[in-house]
Formats: C-alpha cells, sequence, structure tokens
C-alpha cells in the first residue's frame, strides 16, 4: 500500500517564503514540500505523494486543502473550526495522531516526506475519514447526569476547576486512535477507552451528579484492561492527564467496590474516591 | 421512483446539530414529538462549539441590578432599532431560565463567590452579563445539549447534507438530502422542518467561520417561499488573527478585551477613545484612569471604549489601517499581557493563550497579539414570527443564526448562545405542538426526481459542463471581499452583483468527478450554488440601503438615516430572480416604547 503515484519534480526554491497566496501558479516559486497522504477506502488504498507550496505559517490541514483545491477535489479529510477546538481533523502524521490543524509544516524536515494516514483504529471511510460511529455507541452506555431532585446547584469555583480538566475534551479520539488496547488488540467490545473514561470522570466530578458509574467502569467500560502506559495522555491535544487524573481513580474506585472490602469500608466512610 | 430512496418519517425534522438545533430537537421531544436531527458534520462538531465568550442572560448573579428591561434595551441599542422588538423581548427574558436549565441539564459554568453562576462584562451589555465557562463556552454548551439529546433518545442522523425541501401545497412536507459517507440520497417526510443550519460566512475569504457555514438555509428558505430579513448586515468581528496568513481570520475572542485587553495602533495610541459615537459617549470611560478603574471593579466606573460594540470597533480598527497606523501585518495590537498577570490570563482566557502559542508562536501573557476584521456572523436572515419561528412558510421553522430579527443592524456579544437556547427551544416547543395529531405529509415525486437529477448533475461529463467548484468558492470569496465588504458603496455593490449573477451562470456547469463517497468536490457543488444565491440577497439588500447603519457601512452614504430608521429589507424569490420589498420593522407595544424613550432620555441627561 504505499506506491507514490505522483511526482512531480520541482526543486525547492532556495529563496524562503513567498507573500503571495498559494496556488498551483506559485508552486514552482514558493518553497514545497512533500506529503504522502493515504487515498483509499478500508480494503484498498496507498500513499499518494504531493508537492505544496508552503507559506509561512501553514499546518498540515492548509496542506491538505490547497491538494483538494489544486489536484484532488475528491481527498475525504475531515475538519471544522481549523484552530483546535472542535476535533475533528484527527489524522497521523508520521504515524503520531495528531490534529492536522494544528501541526505546522515548520514542525517537520522540508526535506522528508509528511506521511497523513486516517486514525488506525477504525475502519476506513475513505481516505483521511474513518468511521468513528462506534465511539457514539461506548457514549451511550454511560449513565448521563443524575442530579438529585433537590440539587440547589450551589457551588464554588474550586469544584469547577476540579472537573474542568476533564470537559476540556473536544472528543478528537486521539486518545482511541493511539490506545493499544483498542488499537492493536481490537479490544472494542470489551474496553470504552479513554475518551469514555474521561466523560465519565467529568461526570463523577459534578458538583451535583450522584450517579455510581462503578459498574459501568468494571463491566461496560472495562477499565481494567487499561495497563497504565500513558500513550493517550501524551496525544492528548488538550492535555488531558487521562491515564493519571481519569483512568487511575476510577480503576482504584473499582478495586475499592469489588476486590478490597477493607478500603471500600474507607473509601464509603470518606466518600471519596 | 420514490421507494428506492432511504426514507423516514418523523413528526418534527430539525436541520442543524448546533445550539438551536439540538435546543429545537429536545424541547419539540419533550412535547411528545418523534424528532429526526440531520447533521452535515459529526454530532458535537457544529460550529457551537467554537463560541467562546458566554451566553447573555440578565441572571443578575454579578450585578443584581440587571433586569430584563435592561438586557432588552441594550439589545436594541446595539442592534440600532431594527430589532423585532418582540423577539428582543422574549430573548432577554427568557434567557435567564434557558441558562439555569442548561445548568440542570448538566453545564458546569464558572461561579461567584457565593457559588452562583459567574457573569462577565461584554461589548455593549451594561451590566456584567456573560455565563461562562472559561473562554470555553460554546464547547460546554454543546456537549450539554449533546448528552440530553443522546439521554433523551433523539435521532441523529450524523454528515448527512441536507440540499432540498419538500413541499405539499404551500407547506413544507420533508427534505432530502444524501449521506456523505456513500453519498446515498436519503429522504424524510415529516409535517414540521426546523431550519437551525446556521450561517454564511464562508462567503468571505477573511472569515471565523467553519466549513459548514454555506448558506444552505438560508438558500433552500427562498428556493422555497420564505423570507430574508435585514441581509445588508453581516457582522465582522472586530478581532480575527491577521498573522500566519494560514490562520487568518480564526477569532480571537472578546473576552479578551472583556477581561481588560486593549487596542493600540502602531504609534502605541490607545486610539478607541477617538472612535465613541455619541450615541455612546455618556455611557463609556471618559479616559484611561477611568477605563482602568473600571477594569479594577469600580462599580462607579465606565467600561473602556474597547468593550464599543462590534460595527464600531471594526470601523476603528480599519481606519487606523488606512490611515497609516496599522500593525505590522495590517492590523492593530490587542494588549491584554500589561493589563493583567500571567495567572489571570491563563485562568480566564485558556483557549487564546493555547491558540496563539501553538499557531503563530506568540505567548498573549508577554506580547500583544495583532488582530483585525473577519467576517463572523449574519444578523439578517429568514422571517419567522417572533412567537413560534414559524416562516411564512407553513410548517418550516427557522432559529439560531439562520433566522432573522431579534439582532437588527448589530449583534451584541453573548447575544447568539442566547439566541440559539432561546428561540431553538421556542421552535422546538411550537414545531411539537404543531405536528401533535398530524399526518405525515405525502411526498411529490416530481419534486424528488428533480432532486435526484440534481445529486447527479456535477458527474454529467458534457465537456459544457467544466466549472471548478474550488475555483467558483474561491471567486466567490473574492467578489464578496472586494464588493461587498464592509466598506461599501453604489458602484461596489453594482458592480458586485453582475459578477455574482455570472457566477450563477456559471455554477450550471460546475463539475464533480469520481464517485460520491465522501466527496469534498460534489458537496462543495451544492454548497457554492447556495452561497452564491444568498451573496446575492446580501448585495441586493446592502445596495438599496442607503445608509450606513450597525454593520452595514456605506463610503457614499456614511450616516444613519432616520428614513431608513424603521425599515427592514426583505428578500424573496419572483420567478427565479431576487425580489426586494420595503417593510416596516414591527412597532414595539406601549411599554416597550415608554422604556425605549425613557432610556435614551436617561442616556441625553448623562451627557
Amino acid at each position: 500500500m504505499s506506491t507514490e503515484t505522483t511526482q512531480t519534480t520541482d526543486e525547492p526554491a532556495a529563496t524562503g517564503v513567498e507573500e503571495s497566496q498559494a496556488t498551483a501558479e506559485d508552486a514552482v516559486s514558493a518553497t514545497t514540500m512533500t506529503l504522502e497522504i493515504y487515498r483509499g477506502d478500508d480494503d484498498v488504498g496507498e500513499l499518494v505523494e504531493y508537492d505544496v507550496p508552503v507559506e509561512e505559517g501553514m499546518v498540515v490541514l492548509d496542506a491538505i486543502h490547497w491538494i483538494q483545491a489544486n489536484e484532488e477535489p475528491e481527498l475525504a479529510v475531515r475538519w471544522n473550526c481549523k484552530s483546535g477546538r472542535c476535533g475533528s481533523c484527527s489524522v497521523e502524521i508520521d504515524g503520531m495522531p495528531s490534529l492536522a490543524c494544528m501541526k505546522r509544516l515548520s514542525e517537520y524536515d522540508p526535506e522528508t516526506p509528511i506521511t497523513v494516514t486516517p486514525m488506525a483504529t477504525f475502519p476506513v471511510v475513505k481516505d483521511l475519514v474513518p468511521d468513528v460511529s462506534w465511539n457514539y455507541e461506548v457514549n451511550e452506555t454511560i449513565e448521563p447526569f443524575s442530579p438529585a431532585e433537590d440539587a440547589d446547584f450551589e457551588f464554588y469555583q474550586e469544584d469547577v476547576e476540579r472537573a474542568r480538566e476533564f470537559r476540556k475534551c473536544i472528543e478528537c479520539f486521539l486518545c482511541q486512535d493511539v490506545c493499544h488496547v483498542l488499537r492493536e488488540h481490537d479490544k472494542k467490545e470489551s474496553y470504552a477507552g479513554p475518551r469514555y473514561l474521561v466523560r465519565s470522570a467529568g461526570l463523577h466530578f459534578h458538583p451535583e451528579d450522584t450517579a455510581d458509574r462503578t459498574e459501568w467502569m468494571k463491566d461496560d467500560a472495562g477499565v481494567g484492561f487499561c495497563n497504565i502506559t500513558r500513550c493517550c495522555s501524551d496525544v492528548c491535544p488538550e492535555d488531558i492527564e487521562i491515564t493519571d487524573n481519569a483512568i487511575i481513580p476510577q480503576k482504584e474506585r473499582v478495586v475499592d467496590e469489588y476486590y478490597d472490602p477493607l478500603r471500600r469500608l474507607r473509601s464509603w466512610l470518606s466518600g471519596l474516591w | 421512483m420514490t421507494q428506492d430512496i432511504e426514507t423516514h418519517e418523523t413528526d418534527v425534522l430539525v436541520i442543524g446539530a448546533g445550539g438551536a438545533g439540538l435546543s429545537a430537537a429536545i424541547s419539540a421531544a419533550e412535547q411528545g414529538a418523534d424528532v429526526a436531527v440531520v447533521c452535515k458534520s459529526l454530532l458535537g462538531k457544529a460550529h457551537t462549539v467554537m463560541a467562546e465568550g458566554g451566553i447573555a442572560a440578565s441572571l443578575g448573579n454579578v450585578e443584581p441590578a440587571d433586569d430584563w428591561q435592561a438586557h432588552f434595551l441594550d439589545t436594541m441599542k446595539g442592534g440600532w432599532g431594527l430589532n423585532d422588538p418582540t423577539m428582543a423581548e422574549i430573548h432577554a427574558k427568557e434567557s435567564p431560565e434557558r441558562v439555569r436549565t442548561l445548568q440542570e441539564w448538566g453545564a458546569i459554568f464558572d461561579r461567584t463567590e457565593d457559588g452562583d453562576i459567574h457573569q462577565r462584562p461584554f461589548g455593549g451589555h451594561r451590566h456584567d452579563r456573560l455565563a461562562h465557562v472559561g473562554d470555553r463556552t460554546g464547547l460546554e454548551l454543546i456537549r450539554t445539549l449533546q448528552d440530553k439529546a443522546v439521554a433523551e433518545g433523539i435521532d441523529v442522523y450524523q454528515e448527512c447534507y441536507v440540499t432540498n425541501l419538500l413541499q405539499t401545497d404551500d407547506a413544507v412536507a420533508g427534505a432530502c438530502g444524501f449521506w456523505r459517507q456513500d453519498g446515498a440520497p436519503i429522504l424524510f417526510r415529516a409535517p414540521a422542518v426546523i431550519l437551525a443550519s446556521g450561517g454564511l460566512g464562508k462567503m468571505y475569504r477573511i472569515s471565523s467561520n467553519s466549513w459548514e457555514y454555506t448558506a444552505d438555509g438560508h438558500a433552500m428558505a427562498l428556493r422555497n417561499g420564505a423570507e430574508l430579513i435585514d441581509m445588508a448586515f453581516v457582522q465582522f468581528h472586530p478581532t480575527g488573527m491577521v498573522w500566519p496568513k494560514s490562520v487568518q481570520g480564526t477569532l480571537v475572542t472578546e473576552g479578551v478585551r472583556g477581561e481588560g485587553g486593549i487596542l493600540l495602533n502602531a504609534d502605541g495610541e490607545r486610539f478607541m477613545f477617538d472612535y465613541v459615537p455619541t450615541e455612546y459617549e455618556g455611557s463609556v470611560a471618559a479616559d484611561e484612569a477611568e477605563a482602568d478603574r473600571w477594569v479594577a471593579g469600580d462599580e462607579d466606573a465606565r467600561p473602556p471604549p474597547e468593550l464599543l460594540t462590534r460595527d464600531v470597533v471594526a470601523r476603528a480598527i480599519l481606519n487606523e489601517v488606512a490611515e497609516g497606523r496599522g500593525s505590522e501585518h495590517g492590523g492593530a495590537y490587542l494588549d491584554i499581557a500589561n493589563q493583567r498577570s500571567a495567572d489571570y490570563i491563563m485562568q480566564k482566557l485558556p483557549a487564546m493563550v493555547h491558540q496563539f502559542r501553538e499557531l503563530a508562536e506568540i505567548d498573549i501573557t508577554e506580547e500583544p497579539m495583532q488582530v483585525a476584521p473577519t467576517c463572523h456572523y449574519m444578523m439578517g436572515g429568514i422571517r419567522v414570527d417572533p412567537e413560534t419561528q414559524e416562516t411564512s412558510v407553513p410548517g418550516l421553522y427557522a432559529s439560531g443564526e439562520v433566522a432573522g430579527g431579534l439582532h437588527g443592524a448589530n449583534r451584541l456579544g453573548g447575544n447568539s448562545l442566547s439566541d440559539l437556547l432561546v428561540f431553538g427551544n421556542r421552535a422546538g416547543v411550537a414545531a411539537g405542538e404543531a405536528v401533535t395529531g398530524a399526518e405525515t405529509p405525502q411526498v411529490d415525486d416530481s419534486q424528488v426526481e428533480r432532486y435526484l437529477a440534481g445529486l447527479e448533475a456535477p458527474f454529467d461529463t458534457d465537456p459544457d459542463r467544466g466549472v471548478d467548484p474550488f475555483d467558483l468558492h474561491a471567486e466567490l470569496q473574492a467578489v464578496m471581499e472586494e464588493y461587498v465588504g464592509i466598506m461599501r458603496d453604489e458602484d461596489r455593490l453594482s458592480t458586485g452583483i453582475e459578477r455574482l449573477e455570472s457566477l450563477q451562470d456559471r455554477v450550471e456547469n460546475v463539475r464533480a468527478t469520481g464517485a460520491r463517497t465522501y466527496n469534498p468536490g460534489w458537496e462543495k457543488c451544492f454548497a457554492v450554488e447556495n452561497m452564491i444565491l444568498a451573496g446575492l440577497a446580501v448585495a441586493h439588500a446592502a445596495r438599496a440601503r442607503e445608509e450606513s447603519r450597525g454593520a452595514h457601512s456605506r463610503v457614499d452614504f456614511p450616516d444613519p438615516d432616520e428614513d431608513w430608521g424603521n425599515i427592514e429589507l426583505t428578500v424573496s424569490m419572483r420567478d427565479g430572480e431576487i425580489h426586494l420589498d420595503r417593510d416596516a420593522v414591527p412597532e414595539p407595544r406601549d411599554e416597550l416604547q415608554e422604556m425605549l424613550a425613557a432610556d435614551a432620555g436617561l442616556e441625553a441627561e448623562a451627557e
């Protein structure tokens, strides 16, 4: 799947960045970089090479958009906000799960082609677009926010801060992509993945939530499958400490609840994880 | 023919899954209606997610003096009196309740010291009014609504592009479109359809809007007999990023100025003091010392001129640039670093810190940003009944940015999220009630056949069909920027209309290649056609409106004209052509009239 079908011979220009708008005509005069992009579906595909004129500040998503507008109008990629807020443009850049809108081309060696491939953990719909519907199915298994009937919603900024880290999640699914339980072992039937342990943490830390999701954590989410490699935390574009702050406390809670009567009692008494 | 198409029957079809669409869907479902939501992107990615500053609602948690009357008056003043007064009243009265409801559904807002929802100041709001979640309010809002909709079991059709509305007699009968993932057509039969499809900002090159903002709702409404109002009023947000070029237009939240950020020109002058319109002279700090006191929390001080309404600030920045006092990259400097501590900035504006660090290699806690106006929001939109949000097409509703009326000639920051919640809810309730006992409408096969032929047309290999949709989109953006941009005049607008008409001819021959599966070129064929039609509506309304008011700036008519003070321009389609009518803006009821007069009198006194 690594046939290179497009090859141009334009030499990168020696003179830095041009001010002009990137169009096909400018390609010869501007600095160019080469991208190898996955083209195909879940069954058949290949890396195809494109030379893209580079302007200062360009991100990988800009390069993909340039290719769409100038060479391949059928090239499929998801995107929305183009400023790291919506989590749509998740891809793998040189194998690293990343948001294409937040990775500047200047971060990469201009002499080496940049490979852009779809998130490997999910089936490919087309090109850089994976089928992420499984994630939405997992989400539906989580008991939603459940306040007490007489909740007064009086709480303080320090309560907000405890929940905030988990509520920053933009659902880019990069953590799901990198998680080897899902990626290498394909345990989608057994393990909900980091994103949904972040969501349950966000609900748990809601000052007015009353639901007990421990059984979900143990049985549906399969929190025990995580073996704490912290890959998810490493790729999180929102810098959420997923493993340490979301997953490990839920592992401990499951252990307390199901496997350690003494700690269970202590935990129950303190009302804390 | 129709039986070959995947067909769904539902009571209420909601087109769009941003704040308005999800609010409408939840409220319609609460009425007992079967609801289907269709969205072009994945659920949770709608443009609402980008909203930064907050939700305007007169909760009075920070300033107890705030009430719905004050919010109403600020909204009317910000809209230069062109607002539909009933919508402005409903909006001001109902937004606090919608914010509380959102909290009950799980949204976690920043808090006051008393443990209540905190509220921040924002341009044009006389009190601290915006309920917020750091600078990620939109994310919290959409995630809360998304979770609520999922919990309610509402059917969501993701990555599904609705291109046509269906009608039986005059009434709406459903809609059809296609699944983006495989290109297969899909048809909905529904006695009520709610358009919550957002804006049209992708017709401009420098825009804060996402790819979805292609005027689909505006165009479908026009083609199906609904009316658009106030289309001249496109909001250019004063602070978009200007550098690097690849992120030009990306929004810098007004929250930066709300937290004390100041605007400087290349000479280091704080120029906004020179641009205070007479209408606002009594309500803005007289000098930097008073502005500083306001930032420090002095309740007797008036807010700094950086928090004037967006139309005023955008024009001021453009003027500084035009007169040679622009920043290095052609904007103004926006400085928070010297106004607030690094810790404070990190806590209040974390997303801005992140955005500038990652995209521009700038640490905003250390150095100023550079900003210039960016296309941000459409004040105008589909004319709706102020109570129910029903359009002039029976069964067709509109809410959120795609609807017109609430904001008049200029929208205040924070009034968009409250608009989504208040009128999304209203549309959902009204549609949900209206369909009780309604029959699923029959669908006219000939309309469906026309729709199917339209889907296939771009793949036609006729050699005349050779217009590239990406090129056409770029040309449209160039035309809109050059001829229908921020500063307008009759000659430019007339040229713009000619150019747009020629683009409209060429879009007939727009071409797609390959298969339908997730094909951006093919999808863009429909989007560009919609944007050209809506662009014409903007240009025609802008040419006819021979005055400057709010976001509409005519170089040849630089002042507001009293004769236009209560006129809204209505755009409709007659025999395939754009048609303009001058209609009177609805009169405020007596009590509101008196409030408006008293408020104007108080301000005159203050001056």
